[in-house]
């Protein structure tokens, strides 16, 4: 009993997902900083930065919907819980159950409804802009996700188990080994940067246009539980891609977690170049991009996958 | 409470509001962020909402229109907030004193915790005024 409240709670549950997602996201502060030949913050910076949030005042703007106000950032946040412990317990222990691709694919999409929710609820007109942007992004971006998910569950012989589709990879090579695979990954990382709210996409929360746009009027603890469910979304994503599609095998445990963090590394890598070489995107743009040039490509990728190749 | 004025102080979020000032301080507030001084190494970040700032920073003399926007934004920030006077209009009104939009000094709007003068202040003052700010914090824990 202790044992799987630990696992829940400390390896590779909460506690875990969070130290790692924090420290990816000031990597990806730190390399923003390096590429614009600045030094950047140290690395305790995003632990420093969230507990302090703590210590604030939490205000309530006159005109909210007080529960809503204040539950959906608790509920963001204990949605980005949930999957990150499905996600790191399948990665790491490899506990699986049936299913779970779909339970992911729901859990990760309340993040953004909440946000969304809570922007409504908060009457600001620019959360109210916020919001607006988030809906026809979310419509945008989970679409393309799900033909690189179907890429994933085809290569796995059709099954909505993270299990099976590790099983597949252990055996038969990674997915990103095949060009359908390459294509999915492709498709993934650009859906991850938009999740994630990063630059060409983050249109939703872009601080010198509207102010922050969905989270303008939280403060204290709620602006906390944003960014805490943030800095696990920066790791559990880029694990949810991992494990669809990256997943390489090694016989000793050392290996294997050397392997993952230098895979991570990479993705959080890739996404900072592709945040720092772009400026952000008009919403039109953005959807033209996800919906005539994203998604033509998945249908390719499924396509690729039902040949077998 | 120690912890908190430690967190504080390494994790201050700016707010900049530009009170009617001639844009020269806004451009050295901007100059503080480029490679050359870069206060993001301390953990010094501009932030767009009211709602998320530990510090607000004012350039620019006050004029009566501009005032009751500061009075407004002061009672939405969440407290613990300090404010920062950035250039001579803020801190003295410079030469603008007595004219006929002028309402009174900034100090006598909202509590003021640090002057930064200069027209305009260089950054490396604006930096030295903050890290002022950031002593002040850790020594007189009264504040409030």
């Amino acid at each position: 009993m202790a044992k799987i409240i630990l696992q829940y709670l400390v390896f590779p549950g909460v506690a875990f997902s969070f130290f790692i997602g924090a420290m990816g996201f000031w990597l990806e502060r730190k390399l923003t900083a390096r590429f614009q030949y600045r030094i950047g913050p140290p690395w305790y910076q995003n632990f420093i930065d969230v507990a302090k949030l703590f210590f604030k005042e939490a205000l309530m703007p006159r005109g909210a919907t007080k529960t809503i106000f204040i539950a959906s950032p608790i509920i963001n946040l204990s949605a980005v819980i949930l999957v990150s412990i499905i996600l790191a317990n399948n990665y790491f222990l490899n506990i699986s159950f049936v299913g779970d691709v779909i339970v992911i694919l729901y859990l990760l999409i309340i993040p953004s409804l909440f946000t969304i929710l809570g922007a409504l609820s908060s009457k600001n007109p620019l959360a109210l802009v916020g919001a607006a942007r988030e809906t026809k992004l979310m419509l945008a971006y989970e679409f393309v996700f799900i033909t690189s998910l179907i890429i994933a569950i085809i290569k796995s012989g059709n099954s909505i188990m993270m299990a099976d589709i590790t099983t597949m990879q252990v055996l038969n090579g990674p997915n990103i080994a095949s060009a359908s695979g390459i294509i999915a990954l492709l498709l993934s990382i650009f859906y991850a940067q938009a999740k994630l709210c990063i630059v060409p996409f983050d249109m939703a929360e872009a601080e010198q246009e509207i102010m922050a746009g969905t989270v303008i009027e939280y403060s204290g603890p709620l602006l906390g539980f944003y960014k805490i469910s943030k800095l696990m979304l920066y790791f559990s994503l880029p694990l949810f891609i991992i494990s669809l599609f990256i997943r390489i095998h090694a016989e000793s445990a050392f290996l294997r977690y050397l392997i993952f963090f230098a895979i991570y590394l990479l993705i959080i890598f890739i996404m900072s170049v592709i945040k720092n070489i772009n400026p952000r995107m008009r919403i039109k743009d953005a959807l033209g991009f996800f919906w005539f040039r994203l998604f033509p490509l998945g249908i390719l990728g499924i396509i690729l996958a039902l040949l077998g190749l | 409470m120690k912890l908190k004025e430690k967190l504080l102080t390494k994790s201050l979020w700016v707010y900049h509001l530009s009170a009617g000032s001639c844009n020269n301080c806004d451009i050295e507030i901007l100059d503080c962020l480029t490679p050359r001084f870069d206060i993001e190494r301390f953990g010094i970040q501009l932030v767009g909402s009211i709602r998320h700032a530990d510090v607000l920073l004012i350039t620019g003399a006050m004029n009566k229109k501009s005032a009751k926007i500061l009075k407004t934004l002061y009672e939405q920030a969440p407290k613990p907030l300090f404010v920062a006077a950035v250039g001579i209009c803020p801190c003295s009104q410079n030469l603008f004193k007595g004219s006929y939009p002028m309402l009174s000094a900034l100090d006598e709007i909202v509590p003021v915790n640090v002057y930064i003068p200069g027209c305009p202040p260089r950054p490396e003052a604006i930096i030295a005024g903050l890290a002022k700010l950031i002593n002040k914090i850790n020594t007189d824990r009264r504040h409030k």
